[in-house]
C-alpha cells in the first residue's frame, strides 16, 4: 500500500469511528440528559387545551378573527414546515407595499393612528414580518392596541382582557436581555379559558 | 430600563463571560496540544485508524492527511445525502438534487455551512445527525489542527516536522470540542431548545388552523453549530427559529459559544510560543475589529429603527434590534454564519458592515483555527511592511520572513478577493444568475457580493433573498467554498513547513517588538488597508450607494 492510500484508509476508518462517537453517542447523551426532568422542554414546550395538544408555546400560530389576539405578520403563515422571512430590504417597493397593506389591516381591525409611532400609533412589530415566520411574541404595545377589539368580540370586558395581557407580559429576561414581549398563544389560551 | 442601557448591559455580560472562560480555555487548549500522553479513547481511535500517534509529519504529509480527511468526509457526506430518501427516518423529506447535494457536502466539510436547501425539507434527521453533526465537529477540528501546526512551526528549530495531524485532529475533537459541546447542549436544553426523536405531528391550533410541529435532535446540533463556528441551521430560519433559539438568554449564550474558541486561541498561541504578550497583541487586534463591527452594526440598525417599521422586518420580537445586531456582527466576524435575523432586511449600512466583517478575511477573530492562522498571516505581512519601511530583515518570533514566506502570505491574502470579485462580476454579467436575485439596483449587487463573500470566507450566512438553489450558484459557490478553504490552508501549511525548517534567531536590539500596542495598531492598519483597497469599489456600488440614495 502506498502512503497515499494508507492516509485515505486511515481517514475513512477514523471518520467512521468518529461517526459513532459524535453522531450516535453524543446526541444520545444529550437526549438522555433531556429526559432528566427536562422532557417537556426537550419535546418542544407543547401546550394543551381541553386535553389536546394545540401547539407549542415557542411557536407562533395563525390567529384571525376579532376574538383572538393576532401575532406578527408571517411570510409563511406560521407554517411549521417552511420557516423563514421575507428577506426584503426597506428600500424595496415590495416591502413598502407589504407594510402599507399591514398598516391598513391593523388600522381597520384595531384603529391605531396613521403613521405615528408611540402612543396610539401602530407598533413596528405589527407592520413587519419576523425572521422565522414563527415568532410567538408581539410587543406589549401591540397587545394593548388589540385589547378593545378582543374585549368587544369576546364580551369579556376591557378590564379583564387588559389584566390577562398584563399577566402574560414578560419583561426583558433577567431585566435586561432581549425585549419585553407577550406570548400570543399563551394569552389566547388564557382568553379561551376565561371565556369558558 | 431603556433599550440602549439593556443592550449595553447585555454586551458587558458577554465580555465578562468571554474573559472568564477564554482565560482557562486558552490555557487548556495549549496544554491539550503540548501534552505528551494520550487519553484512552484517543488510543482507541488511533488504533482503529491505524496511525502511529508518535510519528511527526513534515508539512507535505500533514497536508495530505488534511486532504484525506476532507475528501473522505466529503464523499461520505455526499453519499449519505444522495441516499437519504431510501434510508430510515425519512420523515417526508424530499431529498436534494445532485448539485444541491454537492454544494451541501462541500459546505459542511469546509466549515462554511452555506445552505441552499431548507433544513425542514432538504435533509432527514438521519443526515442531520450522522452526517452534518460529524462535519460540524471535524471541519472545526481540522481548522484548529492547522492553526496549531503553524503555531508549533514557529517554535521548531531547523526540523521540517510540524506535528501529527491525526493527533491534532483527535485531540481537538475529544478534548476541546466534544466536552464543550456537551456542556453547551445541556445549557441549551435547559433554555428550551428541543432534543427529541418525535416524527413531525400536525396539530390543530387554538383557532382551528393546522400547524406541523417538527422536532429533532436540535440541541446537540445547535451546540456544535455555534461552538465550531459552523452555522448550519437545523431549520431553515436558523437561530431565528424558536426551537433553535427560544429566548434572549439562549441567544446571548449562542453568541458567546460562537466567539469562545476563536477568542481563546490567541492565549493558547501566546502560551505555546512562550510569550503570552504575543498572544495578547493578536487578541487586541481581533478585539478592536470585533468591537468596531459590533458598534457599527448596532449603530446602523438602531439609527434605522426611527422609521415606522422600527428595523423589525426580519427580526424576532424576543430579540429586538440590539440582540439581533450583536448576533449578526458576531456571526459574520467568526465565519459562523448562523443568523437570528435576516441580514438582507438590515439597513443598507448594517448589511454593509456585516458584509465587511467577512471581507476582512474572517480575522476578527475568525473561525475556529482558521481565524488565528489568518491573523498570523497578517502579522507576517505587517512585519514585512514594517521591515521595508526601516530597511531591516523582517522577523517574526525568531523566524526570518524571507521570499518564500512572504510569497505564501501574499498568495494567501489574494485567494479570497479573487474568488469574491471574480465570481460576483461573472454572476452579475449573466442573465441567468441575475434573474435569481430578489432585489434590484445596489441592493441586488450586495446580495450577490454577499453570497460569494460568504462562500469564499467559509462564513455561510446569506442575503437570503437570492434564490441560490440552482446549478450556477450551487456549483460556483461550492467551488469558492472549497478553494477558499483549502488553498489558504495548504499555503499556511507550506508556510509552517518553511518556518519550522529555519533555525530560530536570537532576539537582538534590532528586532522589531511584536507584542506592543503599536504592533497591534499596525496589524489593524494592514488588515483595513488590504480589505479597503480590494473591496472599497464593490462596497461603494452596493451598500454605500444604497445608503446614500
Amino acid at each position: 500500500m502506498t502512503s497515499l492510500t494508507r492516509q485515505y484508509a486511515a481517514a475513512l476508518r477514523l471518520l467512521l469511528a468518529l461517526t459513532v462517537l459524535l453522531g450516535v453517542v453524543y446526541p444520545a447523551v444529550v437526549f438522555g440528559v433531556g429526559r432528566l426532568g427536562l422532557s417537556a422542554r426537550a419535546d418542544g414546550s407543547l401546550v394543551e387545551h381541553d386535553g389536546k395538544v394545540v401547539g407549542s408555546s415557542l411557536l407562533g400560530q395563525s390567529f384571525t378573527g376579532d376574538r383572538w389576539f393576532h401575532g406578527r405578520p408571517s411570510t409563511s403563515d406560521y407554517s411549521g414546515d417552511t420557516s423563514g422571512g421575507s428577506n426584503l430590504a426597506a428600500s424595496s417597493d415590495a416591502q413598502a407595499k407589504a407594510v402599507a397593506e399591514r398598516r391598513a389591516t391593523v388600522a381597520q381591525a384595531d384603529g391605531g393612528a396613521g403613521t405615528s409611532r408611540g402612543a396610539g400609533g401602530i407598533p413596528a412589530d405589527a407592520l413587519t414580518a419576523s425572521a422565522s415566520g414563527l415568532d410567538p411574541h408581539i410587543s406589549p404595545e401591540y397587545a394593548a392596541l388589540q385589547v378593545p377589539r378582543v374585549a368587544r368580540a369576546t364580551g369579556l370586558g376591557t378590564d379583564l382582557v387588559a389584566s390577562l395581557v398584563a399577566k402574560h407580559t414578560q419583561g426583558r429576561t433577567l431585566g435586561y436581555l432581549g425585549e419585553p414581549r407577550v406570548n400570543v398563544l399563551e394569552l389566547n389560551l388564557a382568553l379561551a379559558r376565561a371565556a369558558g | 430600563m431603556s433599550e440602549a442601557a439593556a443592550g449595553l448591559l447585555s454586551l458587558l455580560t458577554l465580555v465578562v463571560a468571554l474573559v472568564v472562560v477564554c482565560v482557562p480555555l486558552g490555557t487548556w487548549i495549549a496544554k491539550v496540544f503540548t501534552d505528551t500522553r494520550h487519553w484512552r479513547v484517543e488510543r482507541v481511535l488511533y488504533r482503529v485508524a491505524g496511525v502511529d500517534p508518535e510519528r511527526e509529519q513534515g508539512w507535505r504529509a500533514y497536508a495530505v492527511s488534511v486532504g484525506a480527511v476532507s475528501v473522505v468526509g466529503f464523499v461520505l457526506l455526499l453519499g449519505l445525502i444522495l441516499l437519504q430518501t431510501s434510508l430510515p427516518l425519512r420523515q417526508g423529506s424530499d431529498g436534494m438534487g445532485v448539485t444541491t447535494a454537492v454544494n451541501t457536502a462541500v459546505s459542511f466539510v469546509t466549515n462554511t455551512n452555506w445552505q441552499s436547501y431548507a433544513g425542514e425539507a432538504g435533509v432527514t434527521p438521519l443526515v442531520q445527525t450522522l452526517g452534518l453533526t460529524i462535519q460540524n465537529f471535524v471541519s472545526a477540528a481540522v481548522g484548529l489542527a492547522v492553526c496549531i501546526a503553524l503555531t508549533r512551526a514557529l517554535l521548531r528549530d531547523g526540523t521540517g516536522r510540524i506535528g501529527n495531524f491525526w493527533v491534532d485532529l483527535v485531540r481537538g475533537t475529544v478534548r476541546v470540542l466534544l466536552p464543550g459541546a456537551v456542556l453547551a447542549a445541556v445549557v441549551l436544553l435547559v433554555g428550551g431548545v428541543v432534543q427529541n426523536l418525535a416524527a413531525p405531528s400536525t396539530v390543530t391550533g387554538l383557532s382551528g388552523a393546522e400547524q406541523v410541529i417538527r422536532g429533532g435532535l436540535v440541541a446537540s446540533q445547535e451546540a456544535i453549530k455555534e461552538l465550531g463556528t459552523n452555522g448550519g441551521g437545523y431549520f431553515n430560519a436558523n437561530s431565528a427559529h424558536p426551537f433553535e433559539n427560544p429566548n434572549p438568554f439562549t441567544n446571548l449564550f449562542e453568541v458567546f459559544l460562537l466567539l469562545v474558541v476563536p477568542f481563546a486561541l490567541p492565549r493558547a498561541f501566546g502560551i505555546m510560543v512562550g510569550d503570552r504578550r504575543q498572544g495578547r497583541a493578536l487578541l487586541g487586534f481581533a478585539s478592536v475589529l470585533f468591537g468596531a463591527g459590533v458598534g457599527l452594526t448596532t449603530w446602523a440598525e438602531v439609527a434605522a429603527a426611527s422609521a415606522s417599521t422600527g428595523s423589525m422586518e426580519g427580526k424576532e420580537q424576543r430579540f429586538g434590534v440590539w440582540a439581533s445586531a450583536l448576533f449578526g456582527a458576531a456571526t459574520t466576524s467568526t465565519s459562523t454564519g448562523a443568523v437570528n435575523s435576516l441580514h438582507e432586511s438590515y439597513s443598507p449600512l448594517g448589511g454593509g458592515v456585516v458584509l465587511t466583517n467577512m471581507l476582512l478575511g474572517e480575522v476578527s477573530p475568525g473561525g475556529v483555527g482558521s481565524g488565528l492562522y489568518g491573523i498570523v498571516v497578517i502579522a507576517i505581512l505587517s512585519v514585512f511592511v514594517a521591515g521595508l519601511m526601516v530597511g531591516r530583515t523582517p522577523e517574526y518570533l525568531g523566524k526570518t520572513i524571507g521570499r518564500r514566506e512572504i510569497t505564501m502570505a501574499a498568495l494567501y491574502s489574494l485567494v479570497m478577493p479573487v474568488l469574491v470579485l471574480g465570481f460576483t462580476g461573472a454572476a452579475l454579467s449573466m442573465d441567468g444568475p441575475r434573474s435569481t436575485m430578489l432585489a434590484s439596483g445596489p441592493h441586488g449587487l450586495t446580495e450577490v457580493l454577499y453570497a460569494y463573500a460568504s462562500a469564499a470566507n467559509n462564513n455561510g450566512s446569506a442575503f437570503a433573498g437570492l434564490s441560490a438553489d440552482n446549478p450556477w450558484f450551487n456549483v460556483t459557490l461550492a467551488f469558492c467554498m472549497a478553494v477558499g478553504r483549502f488553498v489558504p490552508m495548504m499555503l499556511v501549511l507550506g508556510l509552517a513547513g518553511s518556518l519550522a525548517a529555519q533555525r530560530r534567531r536570537p532576539e537582538t536590539a534590532g528586532t522589531m517588538p511584536t507584542h506592543t500596542p503599536l504592533f497591534t495598531g499596525l496589524l489593524v492598519g494592514i488588515a483595513l488597508v488590504l480589505a479597503g483597497l480590494t473591496f472599497f469599489p464593490a462596497l461603494a456600488l452596493g451598500p454605500l450607494a444604497e445608503a446614500l440614495s
